[in-house]
């Protein structure tokens, strides 16, 4: 199977996946390129209406005044950018941007950590590694309403093992959900926790590439492990890694489930994010506020394509 | 599947020891929510919680099956008409960027990569805005249009990666007997691509199940409930049964172990094939 990650951040000859190497062939093998066009149609179309149109119809939520019965009707009136400027002058704006801030960097930062530890723990294998290393696919396969609940149950304060656990040291119980000092802690440990068999299953792949030859030289110059992971493993994974935090950042900012489920982005706003904004303004509340959700939605997007761009910039570099 | 390397010396016994740890602090909410799931309603509340289910009921698991599989039904439906719909769309695509040389193959390939970056909250509420016109909330057939959009550029990129790597003289030899692309696509192309096919439509159908944010949002009024809403609904209704809760959500974890047991190593490989997950 053909691993795109690994292979572009390697540049290993596995086979491209883009137009670019067919076009290399020079003979079309069937005659009109209308008959690829007819292949790639359905997409097409589908991705026009169901991802275009739809991100369209939320950009033009964004800048008209919309409520429920303005969207039967059709007659919300046009206020151009004034929900952008509510939502950024909002009291809640700074709180928002702060919490994603803190999310998203505690997040990658220790989903990486952790999962490189183990990459390059099971890059030997031993007896029962694979099996092991399967089994830690198991958090990312679960529905976040299982994984989530299950960490609330967790974190009860009166009833929770974590609480009993730490109990047993002396820690006096801690309202991990329910106080505003720790839910945004909480929902980041429980989203640590989900992405680290990502990133233990990318970088793995990235540590194969690594030619073993490079290991057995370093080791005969006397080199100690440590050594060996700083000066060789880390420099050579850089892009691999490059593009799994990336890709970690990206995915991180639009978590809305597993902060929802848990804590509600409460209490009072301690754990709100601005995709958690989002779906509460829309979604969440009796009345929804399409409008600003749409325009919260939209700022997110930019911050989202801003890596996005750098992500793709840098796998294309990785490709030449 | 490597269980171990042929020869390992045995001087890594302490590799595999240390492993295992790593492995059972790491699985551990799993066992809890299977332990939880089989405790007495009236010891889930003991300080110190019981560690091991040794006077385990099943009374939870009584209740999924009394109540939820109208639920579990309802996200099978989904699960499967989205792997239906992902594809048709997306095996096509890719032999038309892969190998019949598509104009823009590339430019499509970043749109599809961009597209994968947009929150799942800013497509709700653009479905949502569509769906309320075209009397589409609250459908099957909604939720499988919006729960689709999850997986199709991750097949689109991945059948690509994949029939990239097809020998081209393979389809020229079908040529050469008088196969139309259709027909070359069909008894060919596809037939190679059994693998492919599996990891795109295990992937379809486990994002359909564990979706929350659509169902959340296109259905939550709907006379139906897939089984991620239900448990949800779960949560906010009691918090005195939390072995039920625990019993719903270890049989909505089904699938995944599924997945797990028969298709590891699609499962890997789906993962840095497209690595795309929200």
């Amino acid at each position: 199977m053909t691993t795109t990650i690994g292979r572009s951040a390697t540049g290993n000859g596995s086979p491209a996946p883009s137009a670019d190497r067919a076009g290399a062939h020079a003979r079309r093998i069937h005659g009109s390129p209308w008959i690829a066009v007819g292949f790639a149609a359905p997409l097409v179309i589908y991705l026009i209406a169901f991802y275009a149109y739809p991100l369209i119809r939320s950009i033009d939520l964004s800048v008209h005044d919309y409520n429920i019965r303005a969207f039967v009707q059709g007659d919300a009136e046009f206020v151009g950018l004034e929900n952008y400027v509510d939502v950024i002058q909002s009291d809640l704006f700074p709180t928002a941007l702060w919490n994603t801030f803190v999310f998203v960097g505690v997040s990658i930062l220790f989903q990486y950590a952790i999962g490189l530890a183990l990459a390059v723990f099971f890059r030997n294998s031993f007896r029962l590694s694979g099996f092991l290393r399967a089994l830690f696919l198991v958090p990312w396969l679960l529905p976040l309403i299982v994984s989530a609940s299950t960490w609330a149950w967790m974190m009860n304060s009166d009833s929770g093992i974590i609480n009993s656990f730490l109990g047993a040291f002396g820690v006096e119980p801690i309202n991990w959900i329910t106080s505003p000092d720790t839910a945004l802690l909480a929902v980041i440990i429980a989203n640590i926790w989900l992405g680290i068999p990502f990133n233990l299953v990318i970088l793995y792949s990235g540590l194969q590439n690594i030619p073993g030859e490079v290991y057995e030289a370093a080791s005969l110059d006397g080199a100690g492990a440590w050594k060996i992971f700083w000066r060789i493993t880390f420099p050579l994974l850089r892009p691999v890694s490059a593009i799994t935090i990336l890709l970690g950042l990206v995915y991180t900012l639009k978590v809305v489930d597993i902060v929802w489920i848990m804590t509600k982005g409460g209490p009072a706003n301690s754990s709100l994010t601005l995709a958690v904004w989002s779906y509460r303004e829309a979604f969440g509340t009796g009345q929804p506020a399409f409008s600003p959700a749409s325009a919260i939605g939209n700022l997110l997007i930019v911050i989202a394509l801003v890596f996005g761009l750098f992500y793709v910039r840098l796998q294309r570099r990785e490709e030449h | 599947m490597a269980l171990n390397a042929p020869g390992a010396p045995r001087r890594t016994w302490w590799k595999t020891a240390l492993g295992i740890l790593f492995t059972v602090l790491m699985l551990f909410p799993v066992y809890w929510m299977v332990n939880v799931s089989l405790t007495q309603r009236g010891d889930l509340r003991n300080n110190p919680p019981n560690l091991l289910p040794l006077d385990p009921t099943f009374e939870g698991y009584q209740a999924v099956f009394d109540q939820q599989l109208p639920a579990l039904g309802i996200s099978l439906l989904i699960g499967f008409g989205c792997v239906v719909l992902t594809v048709a769309l997306a095996a096509p695509a890719g032999y038309a960027i892969a190998l019949l040389r598509l104009r823009g193959g590339r430019t499509l390939n970043f749109i599809l990569l961009v597209a994968q970056m947009i929150p799942a909250v800013v497509m709700a509420m653009g479905f949502y805005a569509i769906y309320v016109r075209l009397g589409l909330l609250n459908s099957i057939p909604g939720l499988i249009l919006a729960d689709s959009t999850i997986a199709v550029p991750f097949g689109v990129l991945l059948f690509t990666a994949f029939m990239s790597g097809i020998p081209r003289e393979l389809l020229q030899a079908a040529r050469m007997d008088g196969a139309s692309a259709w027909r070359t696509f069909v008894s060919v192309v596809m037939p190679i691509s059994r693998n492919s096919v599996l990891t795109v439509s295990l992937f379809a159908f486990l994002w359909a199940w564990s979706d929350f944010v659509f169902a959340s949002t296109l259905a939550r009024n709907a006379d139906f409930v897939p089984i991620t809403l239900s448990i949800y609904a779960y949560i906010g209704n009691n918090t005195t049964q939390w072995n039920a809760i625990m019993a719903t959500a270890v049989v909505a974890s089904i699938p995944a172990a599924v997945l797990l047991v028969f298709a590891q190593r699609y499962v890997a490989a789906g993962v840095t094939a497209g690595a795309v997950k929200d």
